[in-house]
């Protein structure tokens, strides 16, 4: 890389609004590197904001030029990333510093587990990421994709990784929405070995593009690679729903966005939802029968709770197993609506227990009374009683006495 | 100049003389126990007044002349009209208009809107300020700019300053959104409606001299007389007391923020699990978003599990308002009325009752409202491993907050900080508070995004939530996962120079706040 590619760059926001985020700027000059600070935390982690920006500058063996350092409470991860994104950005090059792991950042995926919240928060907004692992969303998905406009892809990109080893999603499913083509290749290359539990593919048309995606990712975590969620956008897509859906093994979940399809359909989208149904059933139908979850789209209007919860009940009353959330105010009305009646939950138990107690006998057969089960209905009453203790319905070991 | 310091019983160095006066320092909880009378001023004869009641003058200027304003007095204002106030600046520009130099301004708190001060003790004719000071005159005063020492006192500490003599008042500024030309006052109407006047109430029976300022004058009697004409010297009529928009708001908003949001329900939670919320019991709840949305997360578990209070203290809203019209709380116990459905409801609502800082705060004497609570929701800028609360003063040392309500507040069954656990970047939990405001044994529970920290000293708490799905955690617990997620902070400097101090309710001084550089 010849010095003459090397240009003034600046990375992140700046301004009196912004919190807990950075402005890093980049001069070439021929002095030595001088690296300015101003920020409203330099009382206390003065030194160690200057030494996070020296690690960077280290690694990348920049020894001239200038950095202005504008900083409002930004953590060292951000720090980290915004520092590496200005370098990038003006030309330079080196291995990534990244931040200590957080505890979890080793949290193991998992194939079955509950999918009925999953929050979005954008990729390039640090603020909204510190606590997105309080609020109890079975998962947490960090957004490359349309959460984050074309000039700022690269530095989310670099946010998003470092936020998977920095920041301890608790109990939550880490989950990075990538972007699509070369851009989504980009956020593999640079996520793919920071344990995402799964990546959410967007705008699926094509079950190729699902099976190239799971190749890359095992390509390059191995035995690590994340799960897949494809995401159906448009009429194409929805017509391979089931060929997408059984694309490949690792794909765990199926869901569709509104917004786009009801662009690509004409039709204005309702809240009743008329114009998606056929949609909607569609993904269902592929999900089931390829043996993963059907997911369903995010409710956008925070204020309306009601509207939320009305539209919960009908989600699921199609079948699906979950919603997407864009503010953690609706993650305890999703789980709440998202829990099975009392009734549900008392038939579920009955055939739960009979299916044991049919196991133990040895017996093929199910039967609750006189009335014998099928099998699907058995799982369903699994899943059933699952949702019923992860919604406090019942207790963990509700089955201690039987 | 050095200042003469000792260690008071909470470890901290204090001055022991403050503003020419000897001061106590803090002895711990309940030990000192003051003897003597309290303060009273002269006696005054009716003969000196008109018998037709009318005491108006047609200017500031003549009402500070006729009560004899001059060199180093003491003139004090309230907060009523919070940052709409206009009297507390112009009474000012009034006193320099006359010469006055060398005055002790005593509000009972100041706003930002009293940026104008400023230029008056540049000037000289203020001297000094004992009361609360943020924004420009927090900085002022933590440069080391002006000549006394600022006085930080809660509300119910500064009833106690003038009811023990501790600070005499000259001539008491009352702006009365309502008033008689007798000198009778409330907040209850006018344009600059605020609801009470509890703030000046001791005011205008402790200070010598007290004029009363309105843009809302009523012929005799103004009912009801908040403030009592006999103990008026001089009534004023100007154009506006103050800009009704900064005085209440239309609507108190309750926080959107996710984190906030999750403390105020954790904290409602705390109080349905242990048992606090139970039928007849009592909360005080204060106007920020956060305790907003503590008084929302309450109210739906009330509802669900059918109890309700039977009073609540503190600062009223529409949100209260709406709680008492649902019969979740039978009473109102009001110090400080923040929207324009609190003020309405004040006037028409028997059951909401204007309290002062006697009934609510004093701490000299035959109890108070506020260790009759059984639990309080506070603020705080910082809690330390002790559970040692500040609310004044930033972490880097700078003035940030008055006191408030706060210190009397932690006299509750149960006093609860709802803080998040650090605000970019500055941890909230601490090693060591920078100012101690209030002592941790009277602080029980630590509300924090990240998990609840009880007081080991309440076991009895602790035992009640035991078991529960609350995420109860050591407060050492709280404080490494702050170390490991804003990395562990740097010791900031602070000066030896003393720019101020912090008042416990009796009086006593309980810490110092430093010069900032």
């Amino acid at each position: 890389m010849g010095e003459a590619r090397i240009k003034p760059a600046s990375a992140g926001p700046a301004g009196e609004h912004v919190r807990s985020d950075l402005n890093v700027r980049f001069e070439p000059t021929s002095e030595p590197l001088a690296v300015e600070l101003f920020s409203k935390v330099d009382y206390l982690y003065g030194e160690v904001i200057d030494n996070a920006v020296r690690r960077v500058t280290d690694a990348f063996g920049v020894t001239t030029g200038r950095i202005t350092v504008t900083d409002a409470g930004a953590l060292e991860w951000v720090i980290l990333a915004r520092t590496e994104s200005c370098l990038r950005r003006a030309g330079l090059d080196g291995p990534p510093v990244l931040p200590n792991p957080a505890p979890g950042a080793d949290a193991p995926r998992r194939r079955s587990r509950l999918r009925r919240s999953r929050l979005y928060i954008p990729g390039n907004q640090p603020k909204l990421m510190i606590s997105g692992g309080l609020y109890g969303a079975d998962g947490i998905i960090l957004d490359l994709e349309d959460s984050v406009p074309p000039a700022e892809k690269d530095t989310a990109r670099l946010l998003v990784r470092n936020a998977l080893i920095a920041l301890d999603w608790g109990q939550s499913e880490r989950m990075v929405r990538i972007n699509q083509g070369p851009l989504g290749e980009e956020d593999l290359d640079a996520v793919a070995i920071h344990n995402p539990h799964t990546v959410l593919l967007p705008k699926v048309e094509t079950e190729e593009l699902v099976s190239a995606t799971a190749e890359t990712l095992q390509h390059l975590a191995g035995e690590g690679a994340a799960f897949l969620m494809p995401i159906l956008e448009s009429p194409r897509g929805i017509h391979r729903a089931f060929e997408i859906a059984s694309a490949d093994p690792s794909v765990v979940a199926l869901t569709l966005g509104l917004e786009d399809l009801s662009a690509e359909l004409g039709a204005p989208r309702t809240t009743d939802g008329s114009e998606s149904f056929l949609a909607r059933q569609t993904t269902v139908f592929a999900a089931r029968a390829a043996g993963i979850q059907p997911i369903a789209s995010v409710f956008s209007d925070i204020e309306d709770e009601g509207g939320l919860a009305a539209y919960v009940r009908r989600e699921r009353g199609l079948g699906f197993d979950g919603i997407g959330c864009i503010h953690p105010r609706q993650i305890p009305v999703v789980h709440r609506e998202m829990t099975p009646s009392e009734s549900e939950t008392e038939r579920a138990v009955r055939v739960v227990r009979a299916a044991r107690e049919a196991e133990e006998q040895g017996l093929g057969a199910v039967a609750v009374g006189s009335k014998m089960v099928d099998p699907p209905v058995v799982q369903q009453a699994f899943r059933t009683v699952e949702l019923a203790v992860a919604g406090g319905l019942l207790a963990k070991d509700w089955d201690a006495e039987g | 100049m050095a200042m003469k310091l000792e260690r008071n019983a909470a470890g901290r160095m204090v001055p022991v003389e403050v503003n020419g006066r000897a001061s106590i320092p803090y002895q711990g909880f309940g030990n000192h126990r003051p003897d003597g009378v309290k303060a009273a001023p002269r006696i005054a004869s009716c003969v000196d007044y008109p018998a037709d009641g009318d005491k108006r003058v047609s200017s500031l200027k003549e009402a500070l002349e006729k009560v004899g304003l001059t060199d180093g007095m003491v003139v004090s204002t309230h907060h009523h009209l919070r940052n709409g106030d206009a009297v507390g600046n112009l009474i000012f520009d009034a006193a320099a208009e006359i010469g006055a130099r060398d005055l002790m301004w005593f509000p009972s708190a100041s706003f930002p809107v009293h940026a104008n001060q400023i230029g008056h003790l540049d000037s000289g004719v203020i001297h000094h300020i004992e009361g609360s000071m943020n924004g420009p005159l927090g900085a002022y005063c933590s440069a080391g700019k002006m000549r006394g020492l600022g006085v930080l006192r809660s509300h119910g500490g500064r009833w106690q300053a003038i009811q023990d003599g501790e600070v005499h008042i000259d001539v008491a500024v009352i702006a009365a959104p309502t008033a008689d030309s007798f000198g009778n006052a409330n907040g209850l109407r006018g344009p600059a409606a605020c609801g009470l006047l509890g703030f000046a109430l001791a005011d205008s029976i402790y200070a010598e001299k007290v004029i009363v300022v309105t843009d809302n004058l009523v012929p005799f009697p103004c009912l009801p007389w908040q403030i009592q004409g006999n103990n008026v010297d001089a009534v004023v009529e100007i154009g506006s007391i103050g800009d009704p928009s900064k005085i209440v708001s239309g609507t108190t908003r309750i926080t959107q923020s996710p984190d906030r949001r999750r403390i105020a329900e954790l904290a409602a939670r705390f109080c349905a699990e242990a048992g606090i919320m139970r039928d007849g019991f009592s909360f005080q709840a204060g106007a920020g978003g956060t305790t907003l949305a503590f008084a929302m997360y309450l109210a739906q578990l009330m509802r669900d599990a059918g109890v309700t209070a039977r009073f609540a203290r503190g600062g009223s809203t529409q949100h209260m308002v709406e709680m008492l019209d649902e019969g979740l709380i039978e009473f109102i116990l009001d110090g400080q009325t923040f929207d324009l459905d609190g003020v309405r409801s004040m006037r028409e609502d028997a059951r909401h009752q204007d309290t002062s800082p006697f009934t609510s705060y004093n701490f000299h004497g035959k109890g108070n409202f506020a260790s009759m609570v059984d639990v309080a929701v506070l603020g705080a800028t910082e809690v330390d491993l002790e559970f040692n609360g500040n609310v004044v003063t930033h972490s880097d040392g700078r003035l940030l907050h008055g006191i408030g309500g706060w210190q009397n507040c932690l006299a509750a069954r149960c006093a609860m900080l709802l803080v998040p656990s650090f605000r970019d970047r500055i941890p909230v939990i601490v090693d060591e508070v920078t100012t101690l405001c209030g002592p941790g044994e009277l602080i029980d529970v630590v509300v924090t995004e990240r998990g609840i920290a009880v007081n080991p000293r309440r076991q009895d708490l602790l035992d009640a939530v035991a078991g529960s799905k609350l995420p109860i955690r050591p407060i050492g617990d709280l404080k490494a996962e702050l170390d490991r997620i804003c990395g562990v902070p740097a010791k900031p400097a602070l000066t030896e120079e003393p720019v101020a101090v912090v008042k416990w309710v009796d009086g006593t001084v309980i810490d110092t706040v430093w010069r900032v550089d």
